[in-house]
């Protein structure tokens, strides 16, 4: 086995043992990069010679016998969407095409700390927007599986790296299944840790009260790796909890006794494609055989689950993303030609005597703002942006906004009520595999109905891991979510690693020739 | 509901979006078609429900008034489209 | 005078800002008058990923303070974004507090010691938190004008006081700040200065008018840009008359026009309407997801309890219970603030005469404060001092006549009472040496004893000039006394 085929466990311990370095770890993973990324396209920077000098100091200390943290010097992946300090943020905007950060997010720093290799920022929907990352301004992350297909997103890009062997591990983010989708589109494993686990301080914000930070790799061992390392309390985030983080790497590979899952009827309807019911039976099958019950329940809010979420998440979007406006970073109209259009207009105006187009002329200043984010933001972005405007505005709020935070509240509730009878919920993470790219890209709200059994976890605030369990016969992977009372990663970690002993799908590659 | 031209318009405004007439008319016809979709919520009683504007049950954190080391000037104006020796420059906010 | 034909009808919303270290939600220093974007962070200049944390001080000042305006504190409380664009607000939002603010529903009591008007209670609506905004300049020295921006200010502490419309002269309204600043000041909560503006006011404004029997309301104006107390009530005083021209011009109604924004203009007196955007303020608050909401304990109520300490309106009270100080010396002393009362307090124990302690410190000690611009804290004259000036005064220790000179010498040589005394040649002129004093003369004056004896008591002021040229140390007055009693015993 090469080195870009083992899990990052299976690195940990073989630099452990002495078999390899950090460096040749490292090295590999760049070559892996500059023989395929052109064409899967994950990455918008690579680390290049700063991964091997860090992977090189990492080497040095642990020669010298010094303390090496839990990441051991392996190269890690971030989405493009956390603030590196000194480094290019792009969010994979136009309006952020230039922008460096003067600080780092805390996971980054974490990582740096527990002594994890920075090997590149990977591609997104921009600003997190988007379910296939076609709607990145630095072009389509491609499913290694399938070329022709999305990677899924928003996090494509940290999903498909690892999937095409260009990282062994990867920061990505959720907020309505942003990890999760991606992770089933790629056939790797992705987490998104209960709100409040990881802090979300230098992440960039898409929708504040939904977005989490979660680590994506090949195995779940793998997943509980780069958990220990991020997730805890953090006083920079508000909303971070104080709770305290199991050690996962030294529980991950103990089983669950007497499991109880519960499967949501409301998954397995019409609109579920039939290759991935399939899948997910044979999946469930798999913890039966080990002893676990399985229980049919109900999530009778969940068909609500997708109208809630896009008015909660634009809501919040179109707040968030007020702050771009060509004032004080990010990117600004040419003012010039700006300025001379603006002043034939007003001599046109003042000579025709019309007062009215007068008045409602913009200024100069109103016209920066607008003009900068026409063209600093794609049509995704500017829908949403309207969306949420539109939704939190006069007139509007009880209906819309106010509305779906109490639907989000029963949402939340069905939730409460099922884990009282289940351990974890089980089911499929997408209705159907990786779709075609440019399949879906004129009708949104298809693609938004495509999020309608991840969005629920957001909502709600829970933890949701999701595995591959499967090929389909175009050779296209599933993914198996599971889904836990907030706060019982260690537990659902567990319980994805079980399911990873009897199963090998987590070890399925794509030939990238 | 269908949202009208006119309210798209005055929503861009708010969001300080310049849509062209082709993005307005997309705009309108796509919006229009989401928030059909969204109406669903409508058969939902909640009146006696709490809305849930957080994804977790937590109150009172507050940090302590201790000064910590911010952005040197240089650091802080690094990314401005315009600045000068000492602030971030915009065209006049007070208009013509 | 006669009264004008209408009631005016003021309403204020006063920003204060709250006396912290450090910002609201991010711990860069709100220091006034450092140079432009020096004081900033990637919270504070709204960085992508930039997240707020609640600064525990400020909240805690807010709360102090909202009870001691008498507000209802809330058990729960959340931080909302309050979202428009200008260069100054760089995340395109403020964070304040919308529907659920942390008090509401207290007051303020106000009166005027020259009783002008009938002592109220002014009610406050409600006390919120929220960040300040930054700084924009306007700069004409580039041909075509940019603004720059400076983000120093930005996130500092700010408490939104609301009061209702229950003020009803230009007078009430300079009253009620009057009252404010000063409850702000005892409590310590802001340095309420307007120059830096730790203290800005706006005003809501309209009249109400008789028309035939009928009340009828004039549209309300907002006014801003006033920076001084006395500028707050020139621009009322203005605006309530430019408003009666209004509605004898127009006879518009409140409600028949949208309300407008006017700004003060010191200069030339008078308020000029604010360019307004056709866009009306639609807000969109709605709650800040990055902070999460306040639920009061006791103990924080405890605690804000605790630190009230005595405010004004109770230290009026109290001074003339206990000193027995008039109602209208009481207001003068409390209104210079804590420090004076204090030195008021320690002067009237030293000397055993409040009233005087009063006197003194309303007629030296305030006018060489005044001249001097020093604070009572750094006062030539602790109040010791002068409370035993007062003391051997009434003793007959010094004569009345020398008071003031001693009390200057104190002032300016930082001295003691008995150093004071030295240095101007005072000594104590004890009884004995007095009577025999006044036996001498008025053996030497027979005249004057039979003018007294015959209901002229004047006489004895022509002994005055001769016991000082005697003795520079006598008090004239006791020297009257005694003689007086001197030639009653002999009589009798
Ligand atoms: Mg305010
Ligand atoms: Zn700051």
């Amino acid at each position: 086995m090469t080195l870009i085929q083992m899990t990052a466990t299976e690195l940990k311990a073989a630099i452990e043992q002495g078999q390899t370095s950090c460096v040749e770890i490292t090295r590999a993973y760049l070559d892996e990069i500059g023989r395929v990324d052109a064409r899967v396209n994950a990455y918008l920077w690579k680390g290049g010679q700063s991964a091997l000098d860090a992977a090189q100091a990492v080497d040095e200390r642990r020669t010298r016998g010094q303390d090496v943290g839990l990441l051991a010097g392996l190269p890690v992946a971030i989405k493009d969407l956390l603030c590196t300090r000194g480094l290019r943020t792009t969010c994979a905007s136009r309006m952020l095409a230039e922008f460096v950060p003067p600080y780092d997010a805390t996971v980054v720093q974490r990582i740096a700390q527990a002594d994890g290799v920075l090997l590149g920022k990977t591609n997104l929907d921009e600003f997190a927007m988007g379910g296939s990352t076609e709607n990145s301004a630095f072009g389509v992350t491609r499913n290694p599986w399938d070329l022709d297909r999305v990677a899924g997103g928003s996090s494509g890009g940290a999903a498909a790296c690892v999937a095409a062997s260009t990282a062994p591990l990867s920061i990505g983010t959720d907020t309505g299944g942003s990890i999760r989708q991606p992770a089933a589109f790629c056939g790797v494993s992705g987490l998104k840790p209960t709100y409040g686990r990881v802090s979300r301080y230098g992440l960039v914000a898409f929708a504040s009260s939904l977005d989490q930070i979660g680590p994506l790799g090949w195995s779940v061992a793998d997943l509980a790796l780069l958990l220990e390392a991020i997730a805890g309390h953090d006083a920079a985030d508000a909303t971070s909890a104080d709770v305290p983080v199991p050690a996962y790497t030294r529980t991950v590979n103990e089983s669950l006794k007497g499991l109880k899952l519960g499967v949501p009827r409301e998954h397995f309807d019409d609109g579920l494609d039939p290759a991935v019911a399939k899948l997910v039976q044979a999946a469930i099958d798999v913890y039966r055989q080990q002893g676990a019950e399985i229980r049919e329940i109900s999530l009778p809010h969940s068909r609500y689950a997708i109208a809630a979420y896009y008015i909660i998440a634009p809501s919040e979007a179109s707040s968030n993303l007020a702050r771009y406006d060509g004032a004080h970073y990010g990117y600004r109209t040419d003012e010039v030609k700006m300025m001379e259009e603006w002043e034939s207009e007003r001599k046109a105006l003042e000579k025709a005597g019309d007062d009215a187009g007068l008045n409602a002329l913009d200024s100069p200043l109103v016209r920066m703002y607008r003009r900068s984010r026409a063209e600093g933001f794609g049509a995704e972005v500017k829908r949403r942006i309207m969306l949420g405007t539109y939704a939190l505005s006069a007139g509007y709020y009880d209906a819309y906004y106010l509305k779906a935070l109490k639907v989000r509240r029963l949402i939340r509730d069905d939730y409460d009520r099922a884990f009282q009878e289940v351990d974890f919920i089980v089911g499929p993470v997408t209705p159907s595999p990786a779709f075609a790219v440019g399949a879906m890209i004129d009708d949104p709200l298809s693609l938004y109905l495509q999020d309608l059994f991840t969005v629920s976890a957001n909502l709600a605030g829970i933890a949701s891991l999701a595995i591959p369990c499967g090929l389909t016969e175009q050779g296209l992977p599933v993914g198996l979510q599971l889904q836990a009372p907030p706060f019982q990663e260690e537990r659902l970690l567990r319980a994805g690693h079980m399911y990873q002993v009897e199963t090998d799908w987590h070890r399925q590659r794509p030939q990238l020739p | 509901m269908s949202l009208t031209r006119e309210e798209v318009e005055r929503v861009a405004l708010l969001a300080r979006l310049e849509l062209s007439p082709d993005e307005i008319e997309r705009m309108t016809s796509q919006l229009s078609k989401i928030l059909d979709h969204v109406e669903q919520l409508g058969q939902l009683d909640t009146t006696d429900v709490q809305a849930m504007a957080h994804a977790i049950e937590m109150s009172n954190v507050f940090a302590e008034d201790q000064l910590r080391a911010g952005l040197s000037r240089d650091d802080a104006l690094s990314n401005a489209p315009k600045r000068d020796e000492e602030c971030y420059r915009v065209p006049a906010v007070l208009g013509e | 005078m006669s009264a004008p034909p209408y009631q005016i009808i003021i309403g204020l919303e006063v920003h204060v800002q709250l006396a912290t270290q450090t910002k609201l939600f991010c711990r860069c220093s709100t220091q006034f008058g450092a140079p432009p974007n020096t004081q900033t962070c990637p919270v504070c200049t709204g960085l992508p990923g930039a997240l707020p944390v609640m600064n525990r001080h400020a909240y805690e000042l807010a709360l102090v303070t909202a009870r001691a305006l008498n507000c209802e504190i809330p058990r729960y409380t959340k931080w909302d974004r309050k979202q428009y664009y200008y260069p100054d607000l760089p995340k395109g939002y403020q964070i304040s507090q919308y529907d659920l603010p942390m008090s509401q529903h207290g007051y303020l009591e106000i009166s005027d010691p020259q009783d002008r008007f009938e002592p109220k209670r002014v009610r406050v609506l409600r006390a919120h938190l929220e960040e300040d905004a930054g700084k924009s300049m306007h700069d004409e020295v580039a041909g075509r004008a940019d603004s720059r921006i400076d983000l120093n200010r930005t996130g500092t502490p700010l408490l939104e006081i609301v009061s209702e419309p229950d003020m009803r002269s230009p007078l009430e309204a300079k009253a009620y700040l009057t009252e404010l600043k000063l409850l702000l000041t005892y409590l310590g909560v802001s340095d309420c200065n307007m120059q830096e503006g730790s203290l800005r006011v706006d005003a809501n404004v309209n009249l109400w008018l008789d028309v035939d029997g009928e009340r009828v309301a004039t549209p309300i104006v907002e006014i801003k840009n006033m920076n001084s107390f006395r500028a707050v009530e020139r621009a009322l005083t203005y605006e309530a008359e430019r408003q009666f021209d209004v509605w004898e011009e127009t006879g518009q109604r409140l409600g028949d026009v949208p309300k407008q924004t006017r700004g003060w203009d010191d200069n030339a007196c008078v308020t000029k309407a604010q360019r307004s955007k056709e866009e009306s303020s639609d807000y969109r608050y709605f709650p800040d997801p990055d902070l999460v909401p306040v639920m009061v304990t006791d103990d924080q109520l405890a605690v804000a309890e605790s630190q009230l300490g005595e405010l004004p309106a109770a230290l009026r009270s109290r001074l003339q219970r206990e000193y027995e100080v008039s109602a209208y010396d009481a207001d003068v002393l409390v209104n210079q603030g804590r420090a004076v009362v204090d030195y008021f307090v320690e002067a009237a124990r030293v000397s055993r005469d409040p009233k005087k302690a009063s006197n003194w410190i309303q007629r030296d000690v305030l006018r060489a404060l005044n001249e001097s611009g020093t604070n009572i804290e750094d006062f030539g004259v602790c109040a010791r001092n002068l409370g035993e000036l007062i003391e051997q005064i009434n003793d007959g220790q010094i004569p009345g006549s020398r008071g003031v000179e001693v009390f200057h010498q104190m002032r300016e040589a930082r001295s003691t009472l008995a150093e004071a005394m030295e240095t101007l040649g005072i000594t104590g002129v004890d009884s004995g040496e007095l009577i025999a004093l006044c036996q001498e003369l008025l053996a030497k004056n027979p005249r004057v004893v039979s003018d007294v004896l015959n209901g002229k008591e004047a006489a004895v002021g022509s002994l005055i000039g001769q016991a000082k040229k005697s003795n520079p140390n006598v008090d004239p007055a006791l020297v009257r006394q005694t003689c007086l009693d001197l030639i009653r015993q002999q009589s009798t």
